[in-house]
């Protein structure tokens, strides 16, 4: 008994200790992300590589998730004679829920691991050591550009997602449902308010944070080699979806209550 | 008597549970090139990194010509890293960038020279190593010995007064030993700096050094001239120099 005690309570403490130090790093990214000099040349690289570069994925997994929306929803909506409603819902959901929760999971495993690799590496091979003895700072080289491209990339790819999961719906609604465009995004564009599509880009925004953050900071705290890089990278992808999902789940309440 | 650039005193340092240096003490003269030898896993490295600020000891004093940097913050420490060139074990380039940029990038970080006086430097820095014309390599492309080559270029780029070396001729092949061994007496020879070389190679420290230092159970054992530390009678380094040679024996054999 005591020794289970004991084993929680060590968990609790790494727990802690974790989260205390990737807050730390996200307080002090943001100390140094509004300080002059900015590295814009760095941050438009990353834009590339974290925004850009995650287009093709996002498109085809938002796509094909609002044909599936759509399918499924016509399904249960055909029940209640209410198939006419199906943009509505397929536009809400994607909006409000899939498109950024989506977006988020894809973009953070793709990038939020490529992240924790890229400094995870770093760390290893001494080269974050070697930034801190020639007199820079590794959170200002490193993490500010990254966290910024994200927190710009981010809520945009999901807009980009949030459009074509609408489109996709479309496609399913035209050829499946012969429910015709105009009726369609009519019953969309009456029934959307701003606030569903800011909640969801207001999720997106902290999204990015927790990708990006827990990216850097495992990258940070990589030990062992090689082999500590590819268990760093297996943990960041893991932290990242559940922490996205949770935080979901929280941002959702919180943004119905405002 | 010369005065101390680098003053250790009375350093304990442990990670997790592990106590790595125990009441160190150390004095590091102005100008000279001091060995710090000692086998795996006794805290040489760990010697370093309190040196260059990148760990803090848990006890004690580490001054720099005369100022205590342990209770500096990263910030406070910029001035005093100007002073310091290290190179790496695994010579830590960064990838990401070409030879000529990994030399330029403390250039940059900490003067404002045009581009044409930082293209100056970083060639006059690759000759001095050795190695001209390899700027525009990555160092992907580039075979270990050259790696640590331009890392040294690297260290030195800012004219440091002080040049730390951790372990510079592990995993190299014996030319490129003979060719480090050689840039850094070489180095202290033209720069006039103090240099700290970190390594269990013997062959390595009796080839660069003035002075010895025998790091042992997180103190330092003995420290002399290279005389004096062949001749010691003391155990620590009796013990140290059979294992060296012993290996040495075997590699032979082997």
């Amino acid at each position: 008994m005591r020794e289970l005690a004991y084993l929680i309570l060590q968990h609790v403490r790494a727990a802690l200790i974790y989260v205390g130090g990737a807050t730390r790093l996200l307080f002090q990214a943001v100390y140094y992300g509004i300080r002059p000099p900015y590295q814009l040349g760095l941050i438009m690289k990353e834009i590339e590589h974290i925004g850009v570069r995650s287009l093709t994925v996002v498109s085809v997994v938002a796509i094909f998730t609002g044909m599936v929306l759509a399918l499924q929803t016509a399904y249960a909506l055909s029940r209640f004679g209410a198939k006419g409603f199906i943009g509505v819902v397929v536009a809400i959901s994607m909006v409000r829920e899939i498109g950024p929760v989506f977006t988020a999971i894809m973009v953070g495993g793709r990038v939020g691991s490529g992240i924790t690799a890229e400094i995870g590496s770093m760390k290893v091979t001494e080269q974050i050591d070697a930034i801190r003895v020639m007199g820079a700072n590794p959170v200002k080289k490193l993490v500010v550009p990254k966290l910024v491209a994200t927190v710009l990339a981010l809520p945009l790819l999901t807009i980009v997602a949030d459009i074509l999961g609408i489109l996709g719906g479309l496609i399913i609604s035209i050829m499946e449902l012969r429910i015709n465009t105009y009726y369609y995004f009519t019953t969309i564009l009456e029934n959307i308010s701003l606030q569903d599509v800011a909640s969801g880009v207001g999720k997106a925004f902290f999204f990015s944070f927790i990708i990006a953050i827990i990216g850097c900071y495992q990258g940070m705290i990589t030990r062992g080699g090689t082999e500590g890089v590819g268990r760093s990278t297996t943990t960041t992808v893991v932290l990242v979806c559940i922490m996205i999902l949770v935080a979901d789940f929280f941002l959702t309440k919180l943004f119905m209550l405002l | 008597m010369k005065r101390l650039i680098i003053e250790i005193k009375d350093v304990y340092k442990s990670y997790d549970d592990l106590q790595v240096l125990q009441g160190l003490e150390l004095g590091i003269k102005r100008g000279e090139t001091i060995t710090i030898l000692g086998g795996s896993g006794t805290g040489k490295s760990v010697l370093l990194r309190l040196i260059t600020g990148l760990d803090k000891p848990d006890r004690g004093k580490i001054r720099i010509e005369g100022r205590d940097i342990v209770p500096l913050g990263e910030h406070e420490l910029f001035p005093i890293r100007r002073k310091m060139g290290m190179l790496f074990q695994g010579a830590a380039l960064f990838d990401s960038l070409t030879a000529g940029e990994n030399v330029a990038y403390p250039i940059i970080e900490h003067f404002r020279f045009p581009e044409e006086e930082i293209e100056k430097i970083v060639r006059e820095k690759l000759r001095l190593v050795g190695l001209e014309g390899v700027e525009d390599k990555m160092p992907a492309e580039l075979s270990g010995g050259m790696k640590k080559r331009v890392a040294l270029a690297r260290a030195i780029a800012v004219d440091p007064e002080i040049i730390l070396y951790d372990e510079p001729t592990t995993g190299l092949d014996p030319i490129n030993v003979k060719r480090i061994n050689y840039l850094i007496v070489e180095l202290q020879r033209i720069l006039k700096v103090t240099s700290i070389v970190v390594t269990h190679d013997l062959d390595c420290a009796y080839a660069v050094t003035d002075r010895l230092a025998l790091l042992h159970r997180g103190k330092i054992a003995m420290v002399g001239t290279k005389e004096e530390f062949v001749s010691s009678e003391l155990k620590e380094v009796r013990a140290f120099i059979a294992c060296e040679v012993g290996e040495e024996e075997q590699r032979g054999r082997g």
